[in-house]
């Protein structure tokens, strides 16, 4: 792990606060300022817009305490992918445009003064999806966490593997969730937060591994798709198939919790979960 | 579909290729789970039921020996006739099914008990009963159940090897992989879907996921490329088993003897990539 001594966000994020932004569920229009103090939620109708992982972590860490790991990590093109275009090329146009190196963001933080380790996937990189470096990026978060003996808060937003590192793409749900281990072993928390959308390969490995698991309103969580769903099967759907609200009525997802309340409800979470010097589970560790 | 499709993607050569490797795993005439399992183990015995309530029948459980060592048995199942076919939904698991190979796993720890799996799916079911009871979940678990698994623990990938659903029996100290199988992110068709918006290029997917299955050796994720018959498996079923059985012996004495368990599977599945060793 290297951790950044300093961690300003980029400016993009600060773009995201200029000009109007108009709700993608129905296309009322706020202004830059209004949606930005309002972490994005709809002010008429209280839609979740998707968040980068700069913005994620700005509504999520005590001011100046986030502290970016794993500064250089990038993948590479094992395969030689070219799809309609050449693998490469998507991903240097994505790294340009979301300011990352893959499509995850992680780092040590407070989150009401208490340190936790932090991730947050980017569903603008590539649909957040789950390649070799955002597999190896959140197994190191997850044990730099361990190692300093901090709970771990994943975001998630991600369509699941990336198709074009195809097998190791797949070999990245192992990866994490053998990462997760290490939390286990030290009985530190893993609390797994669902935003929209977390499908396939994450939701099937580590995002439902959480010891608690919170999702935004109204995120689409599955492993399969819906439209492939109809497509193979022919079935009808059920009304509010596979959002946060489906999954937490049938015991999947501990709590849905409104993007404004994330942050205090986390901060209660660990503030409950803190062990105090000499509690069982630190000892026992 | 003939020649190159003019996006540079892959070479019509490479297609072919790409595409025997998936018309082989997926042969009708294969030689499923169970006809492996009854050529290859000794008084094999069948479980039922993920003790939660339900029984898949595209995942199958049970004892056995070979050589005379006692083993627990985990196995995806496709159907023969029309009939079984449905039963066993295509060898496509439910939540049910992986709840049920993690019972095998917990038996089997229990027990100490070394677990061969053999792999042939095409996937997880893609349907609204398998969402509704939490698909993505009982993958998640049971792929923690097998890297907690304290005895030695080998995987035969026979046939499809088909995403997450096949990972939830993958994760071994060592893995097998017949000349004919293959394991994928997606299947061909899926990925064809998501890369291309047309589930009908799935030969342009298969050769630019690099589907061959020399690539799984020279990449870390299997041990072992088994040899099929000349003609392939679905010619002959004995002479497949008699090629792999040997090896399942030899596999498993060998994991027996190193003494392997959840430290080693885990750090085996945090490096496989063999990147950023820096």
């Amino acid at each position: 792990m290297s951790a950044s001594p300093t961690y300003s966000p980029p400016k993009a994020v600060a773009a995201e606060k200029s000009g109007a932004v108009v709700c993608a569920v129905c296309s009322s229009s706020q202004s830059a300022g209004e949606a930005a103090a309002n972490l994005y939620v709809c002010l008429a109708c209280g839609a979740h817009a998707r968040i980068s992982a700069h913005e994620r972590i700005r509504q999520l860490a005590d001011p100046g305490t986030f502290k970016v790991w794993d500064v250089g990590l990038e993948g590479s093109d094992r395969l030689g992918f070219f799809d309609t275009r050449a693998y490469v090329d998507r991903l240097d146009e994505a790294r340009i445009r979301q300011h990352l190196p893959d499509a995850i963001l992680s780092g040590a933080a407070q989150i009401g003064a208490i340190p936790v380790g932090l991730a947050a996937f980017d569903f603008g990189f590539l649909g957040g999806s789950l390649s070799t470096a955002v597999g190896e990026r959140l197994a190191r978060a997850i044990e730099a966490s361990a190692e300093a003996r901090m709970p771990f808060v994943c975001v998630t937003s991600s369509g699941g593997a990336r198709m074009q590192e195809g097998v190791f793409s797949l070999m990245q749900m192992a990866k994490t969730v053998a990462a997760l281990h290490g939390l286990a072993e030290r009985h530190l928390p893993f609390i797994s937060v669902l935003a929209d959308p977390t499908m396939g390969g994450s939701i099937a490995s580590f995002a439902a591994l959480g010891d608690v698991i919170l999702a935004e309103p109204k995120a689409m969580i599955g492993f399969t798709g819906a439209r492939v769903i109809t497509q193979a099967t022919y079935e009808q759907l059920p009304a509010g198939f596979q959002t946060s609200e489906f999954h937490h009525a049938r015991g999947l997802i501990d709590q849905v919790v409104d993007r404004r309340e994330l942050r205090p409800v986390l901060t209660q979470l660990l503030r409950v979960l803190s062990a105090p010097a000499g509690d069982i589970e630190q000892s026992a560790a | 579909m003939t020649g190159v499709e003019g996006d540079g993607s892959a070479t019509a050569q490479e297609m072919a290729s790409a595409w025997a490797q998936v018309e082989g795993a997926r042969h009708p005439d294969r030689p499923y789970s169970l006809d492996l399992i009854a050529r290859c183990l000794d008084d094999f015995i069948e479980l039922h039921g993920d003790r939660q309530g339900g029984d898949d029948a595209a995942v199958v459980i049970g004892l056995a020996k070979l050589e005379g060592r006692r083993l627990a048995v985990v196995a995806n199942q496709k159907g023969r006739t029309l009939e079984e076919r449905g039963r066993r939904n295509f060898g496509m698991a439910h939540p049910e099914g992986y709840r049920k190979a993690q019972r095998l796993f917990a038996l089997a720890g229990r027990l100490q008990l070394p677990v061969i799996s053999f792999i042939d799916t095409p996937g997880a079911y893609p349907g609204v009963a398998a969402e509704e009871r939490g698909q993505a979940w009982a993958i998640a678990q049971t792929l923690e159940a097998q890297l907690a698994l304290p005895t030695p623990y080998l995987a035969v990938v026979i046939g499809e090897g088909g995403s997450g659903g096949a990972l939830a029996t993958l994760l071994a100290d060592s893995v097998l992989v017949l000349e004919h199988a293959f394991l994928s992110v997606a299947s061909p068709e899926a990925a064809a879907a998501i890369l291309f918006r047309d589930a009908g290029r799935k030969q342009s997917a298969a050769a630019a996921l690099h589907l061959e299955v020399s690539n799984l050796l020279k990449w870390g994720i299997a041990d072992e490329i088994v040899p099929e018959p000349p003609g392939g498996a679905h010619t002959d079923w004995d002479g497949t088993a008699a090629l792999l059985r040997p090896r399942l012996v030899a596999k498993l004495e060998q994991l027996v003897a190193e003494g392997v368990g959840p430290v080693r599977r885990r750090e085996r599945y945090r490096r496989l990539d063999g990147l950023f060793q820096a």
